[in-house]
Parts: C-alpha cells; structure tokens; sequence
C-alpha cells in the first residue's frame, strides 16, 4: 500500500496547530510577566533584554510542551504501526488518520510523539539531579570555604578527585545494569539524599533557635516531606505509593549528581572565601552569630546571583550529560524516548535516513541554548546592580 | 616553586591512587566479575564453572593483594594449569611462570581480555591516534576561538560583540553527539562533500576527507568557551588605565589592541584552553564513537562495554593522568606568563 503525505508546508501548520496549549499557556505566561515586570525583581528585569526574553520563552516552551505532552503528542511514544517503518516526514497513518509529521523510525514509532515525551525525562531529571546537586554541593562547600584549613583540603581533595575522572568512564563505571544488582547506587543515593533534609533543617534551626514553637513547626515539617521523599526514593518504601522512582532512574540520578556536585562545591566555596572577607560577616561574627547561622543567612544570599546563573547553566550541562548518557545506552531503557536515545538510534542509520536524526537534536540544542541565553542575561543584569 | 611543583606531584601521586582503587573496586564488583568470566569461557557455563574461573585465575584472592598485584608492590602468582604446571593466565598475553613483581610500576600493564593482547600493545597506539586527532582539534580550535574572543571584546557592547557573543553561547550549547548529526547531515549526506566516518583515517591514514568532520564536530563544543573567556578577559584588559594612556599619547587602536591588550589578555585564555583537556577528553570518546575512530575513547568505550579489567584501568590512569598534568601545567604556565604572580 502506498502512504499518502502531507506537504512542506501542511507539516508545518500541522505542528504549529499541535502545538497549541503551548502556545496559549506561553501566551498568557510571558503576558503576565511582561505586564508585572517591574515587580518581579530579577526575573521581571530580564523582559527588559531581548536575549533574556528569548531564552525565558525557550525554556517556557519546553516547560509546557512536558507538561502538556498528552495533549499534543498524537501518538503513542512507544507504539509501532508497521506500516511506518523509516516513513518520511508528513506520511498518513491510515488507521487513525493523523500524520507522522516528523516521520516514522526504524521501528515505525512516531518521532514527532517521541520527541515530545523525551521532553518529560529531561524536563524532570535535569532540573531536579540540578538540585541536588546544588544542595550537596552548597552543603558542604560552605563549611570548606568558610572555616578552610583541614576540612577544605579534605573537601577539596575529594571534589578533585571525582573531576578528574573523565565523566564517560564514570558514567560507565556507575550506571551498568550489573551495579543495581549491588547496594552501591542505593547507597549513594541514601547518602545524597540526606543533604537537603540536612541543609533545611539547619538553615532553620539556626535562624529560630529562640522561637520554640515555630522551630518545632518548620523541623517537624522538613523531616515528615523530606523522609516521606526519602523513603520514597532510596527504600521505594514510600507509605502511600506516589512517590517512587524506577531503579534504572535512581542509578542515572545519583551519577548525574555524583558527576555534578563537584562544580557546585567549588563554585560555592570560591564565593564564600570572598565574601567572608566582607563587613557584614565581620559584624555577624562581634554580634556572636554561630558559624553556621553567618554562612546560612548572611554568605548564601549574597551569593546567590552567580549560583542562580550557575545553576541554569547547569540545567543545561545535565540535559548534555543526560543525552551523553542516552546516547551510550547507558541507563535509560533502549525503549525510551528521550533525546539522547534517540540520536543514539537515528545516528546510526544517518546514511539512510535523515530524518529520525534531527527533531531530538534541534529539541536538545534549542533547550540548551534556551538554559544559556537565560543564564547570560542574568549574568549581565546582576553585573548592572 | 620547586616545592610548589612537588608538592602537585604528590598530590598528583595520592589522586591517581585512590582513583585506580575505587576503578578497581568497581570493575571486580561480582556482577562484573561473573560477566567477564562468562566471556572468557562458555556462555552457557554453571556456576560453579564460573566460581572455579574466577578461583583459577586469581579473582577469588583478597581486594586488596590484587590491587597490589596490579600496582606491582605484591608479586604475582603464576596460574597452574590442570597438570599443576605454571601458565601464563590467558593464552593471548605473557603471564608471570614464576612468583615476581610485575605491575604498573614495573611498566608491565596487564593482559586486555577484550582486544586479546597486552594492554600496552593496543593502548598506546590508540593514544597516538587520540594525539593526532587532538593536535587537529587544538590548531583549529585556539586560534579561532581566541580571534572571536578578542574580536568581540575589543569593542564591548557593538554590533559585532553581541553577534559573536550569541554565536559563542550556541556553540556551547551543541555537545559533540548534537554537532556530529547536524554536520554529518549537511556535509555528508547532502552535499557528500566528505566523509561520514573517520575508520579510514585509522588504517589509511589521514585525509581531508575522512578527518574533518570529527575535527569540526569536537572543536565546535570548545570554542564557544574560550571566546567567551577571551572575550572577558579582553574586555577587562581595556578598561584599564595603561590602555587609556596609550591611546590618549595618539597611538591607533589597531596598534593598542595588538601591542598593549593582547598580550595580558591572553594569560587567562591560556589556562582555560589548558583546563580544556578534560572535556576534550569525554569529546574523544563521543567522536571516535560516531565517527569509528580507533583511538583512545573507542578502546574505552569497548574495555567498559566488556568489564575489560586491566585496560580500564590503564586507561583511567592514562585520563586521570592526563587531567591532573594539564592542571599542573596550567599552575606553572600562569605563574610564568604573569608577572605579579611570579614576583609573589
């Protein structure tokens, strides 16, 4: 039977039109922001700079497109109509009528469909491996900058260590499917885990040590959500069953932010033994402020812009590492759509077929670029105060 | 600075330790273990043929006498073969007939199970290969980079900067499996102007043809980097008072730029391209993969796809090596190039 395609240009409004929540959602957002701009801070003075306009619409686009990925999507990502074996971009699926609008892969699954639901694994592992990162990281390099001596050369030594390796071999080291038959990956994550948990309870333990009731409150509250997550995530023990994560994901997890926190801890301690030489620090310490309160509440918020910007460049650099990963078939499931598989499978077959190669590459490049153009204008606005 | 250099190299000596440690726990963890036993002899073997491989050849022995093994602190013992006589432990490599040291530190780096030969027969000419690959990248790369860098900065807030500061932060956005696709597709299979895979640059040797696109592809990743550090370092180097003196006795802005700027703006780039080799290295397995290049990122990718034990070893050696050195030199080359520093 012959396929029946769409043209050049019936692509093009098919994916525009597909795409439509986005678009509204985009819509209203950036409408929103741009009409409060002038009360949003650092986020409202970004609309003032074309290049921060863009990079904020890119990873708004992205953001929807995850969170709408069932609307849009026409397809499933992990279905295959025989017929649409390495069909080219446009070609009708005579079943249900709609059209491959990027085409169809090696095993005739939907690359338009694909590439949308990649978005939702990358969209939900970078930001938040990010996270912890930047929590395990500020954790402990804000002892190593503020107190130096041994506990920075100890620090540092370990943060050396794990830099040097060449993150491929690590990756091929820690996320195997033999290491998940080990306590290793659970281990770790048992250990990485306790860092927020840790970092929250201090931060409010040192601001409200005199206030009892509203101590017990916020600590009460940081060990029940942070041990449910925990439960949930490191002894997929969680009570009521919502929070749990596939082996395979926790083992991509912790490497990524066993890869990651090594920048975050040297990036923090950097801007800590600048900014403890400073008179407000020098004033905490005759005021008889503990160590722990001064790096907390005075260093940590002075050193936020350029953790702020480092952090979105870093979203960025995990998506990389995420599709350095995908793209050795390291970790994620052969099945997956995320993009980093899916170059890995397309890359393959490049003399062939073109096609299946580009939407995941242009969708991992524009989100990257979106995460750095963010990054430059924040950089640049916080230069300007 | 002597000390200082000393000082580097021991701390150089303790890093690499610990790395090939925790490389060694990880690769003899059982499931490695049982996997690389599998692919030595039968796949359908028992377990207890597998539990009597492993004893046989040594696995069995405590971490800790193997790892000296390897270093080559604790000697090694020959494999007896079912005659009780000594053997080498695989047929494909010479093995110890008698108890003796022969370890890393004795230059003797193991047996490859994967490429069935001795570690260093296959991994040093793979690192040549890597070396040529990289001299190509770097002769592109630096002088490029540093023309966008100092371009864009020597003027700051232009037309030109804002251009090539976006192009730079693109570039930066591209990693090496992303920029391999986009330009296999454009100049391969479109235009069919070169070659889509280097496997002839190997046995063939190098060609326009069959090089360029992985040149390109891994030198595109770096370069947006170090222009953007170029291009910070310029900018601050023309703020400064003796650039303001200069143009102000009527020198012309070409002649500023060249005679004064360049030369102190050029002393940050130099360790951000020396700091590079880190990332050129996980570049160098991701394009020797796309592109079927036998140097050392394929040797890698194949030892850690096989659990070959003593070539992983070796190569994270070599890498860790690798790193740490550029870093040392990075040390040593500002402290030369930068007078305040040195004076201190």
């Amino acid at each position: 039977m012959q396929l029946e395609y769409l043209s050049a240009l019936q692509i093009l409004t098919g994916v525009l039109a597909r795409f439509w929540p986005v678009w509204v959602a985009l819509l209203i957002v950036m409408g929103a922001s741009f009409a409060f701009r002038k009360r949003l801070a650092l986020y409202g003075e970004l609309f003032g700079n074309p290049v921060g306009v863009v990079g904020v619409a890119i990873c708004y686009f992205w953001l929807f497109t995850a969170i709408f990925a069932d609307i849009i999507a026409p397809f499933d990502p992990l279905g295959q109509m025989l017929m649409m074996k390495d069909a080219l971009p446009g070609a009708i699926e005579a079943e249900s009528g709609q059209a491959y609008l990027f085409g169809g892969d090696r095993l005739a699954r939907d690359i338009f469909s694909r590439t949308i639901y990649g978005s939702q694994i990358v969209l939900l592992i970078a930001p938040v491996a990010t996270g912890f990162a930047l929590m395990v990281g500020t954790t402990l390099g804000l002892p190593a900058g503020y107190y130096g001596g041994r506990i920075d050369s100890f620090l540092s030594f370990l943060a050396n260590l794990v830099l040097a390796f060449p993150v491929i071999l690590l990756f091929y080291l820690l996320v195997t499917p033999g290491i998940m038959e080990t306590p290793i990956p659970y281990a770790m994550a048992g250990l990485f885990f306790l860092f927020p948990i840790i970092f929250f309870a201090t931060l409010f333990y040192t601001r409200n040590k005199h206030r009892p009731v509203l101590l017990a409150i916020q600590l009460g509250l940081t060990f029940l959500i942070g041990g449910w997550i925990y439960a949930g995530l490191v002894f997929d023990a969680d009570p009521l069953g919502f929070i749990r994560i596939s082996p395979n994901e926790l083992n991509i997890f912790v490497a990524v932010v066993f890869a990651s926190s090594p920048g975050v801890f040297r990036i923090v301690r950097g801007l800590v033994m600048d900014i403890k030489t400073r008179d407000y620090v020098a004033a905490a310490q005759t005021r008889g402020e503990t160590p722990w309160y001064i790096m907390l509440w005075e260093v940590l918020p002075n050193a936020r812009g350029p953790l702020i910007v480092d952090a979105c460049l870093r979203i960025g650099y995990t998506t990389i590492l995420l599709g350095t990963l995908g793209y050795f078939g390291l970790g994620l499931s052969p099945e997956s759509p995320d993009w980093g598989t899916a170059i890995k499978d397309a890359s393959r077959l490049l003399r062939a077929y073109v096609h299946p190669a580009l939407p995941p590459v242009v969708a991992l490049m524009s989100f990257v670029l979106g995460l750095n153009l963010l990054a430059d204008a924040l950089r640049e606005q916080s230069l300007k105060d | 600075m002597l000390s200082f250099i000393l000082r580097r190299l021991g701390v150089m000596a303790l890093t690499m330790v610990c790395l090939t440690l925790v490389v060694f726990f990880l690769v003899n963890l059982e499931p490695n273990l049982r996997r690389l036993s599998i692919s030595q002899i039968d796949m359908r073997s028992s377990d207890a043929q597998i539990e009597q491989w492993l004893v046989n050849n040594g696995y069995r022995e405590p971490f800790f006498v193997r790892y000296g093994q390897w270093l080559g602190v604790v000697p090694k013992q020959p494999v007896t073969n079912d005659a009780g006589e000594p053997q080498p432990r695989f047929s494909y490599c010479s093995g110890p007939m008698e108890p003796s040291y022969s370890g890393i530190l004795q230059g003797d780096w193991g047996c490859s199970t994967k490429f069935r030969t001795e570690v260093e027969d296959k991994l040093f000419p793979a690192l040549a290969a890597t070396g040529k690959l990289m001299f190509w990248v770097m002769v592109t790369m630096v002088p490029i980079a540093l023309l966008m860098g100092i371009l864009a900065g020597m003027r700051e807030g232009t037309r030109t900067d804002r251009s090539l500061s976006v192009a730079a932060i693109t570039t930066t956005a591209t990693p090496e499996y992303v920029s391999g696709v986009i330009f296999t597709v454009i100049f391969a299979s479109w235009l069919g102007w070169l070659n889509g895979s280097a496997a002839s640059a190997t046995n063939q040797g190098i060609t326009f043809n069959n090089f360029t696109l992985p040149v390109m592809t891994m030198a595109i990743y770096g370069i947006g980097y170090i222009a953007r550090m170029t291009r910070a370092s310029m900018v601050e180097v023309m703020t400064q008072q003796y650039i303001r003196t200069a143009r102000l006795k009527g020198l012309g802005f070409s002649s500023v730029v060249i005679k004064h700027a360049l030369r102190n703006a050029l002393i940050a780039p130099f360790t951000v391209i020396m700091l590079q080799f880190p990332w050129l290295l996980t570049g160098v397995v991701i394009v020797e993969v796309m592109f079927r290049y036998q140097g050392f990122g394929f040797t890698l990718v194949e030892a850690a796809g096989n659990n070959d034990i003593d070539m992983l070893l070796g190569c994270s050696l070599v890498s860790v090596f690798v790193v740490l050195f550029t870093q040392l030199i990075s040390d040593v080359g500002y402290a030369y190039l930068n007078p305040r520093i040195r004076v201190q």
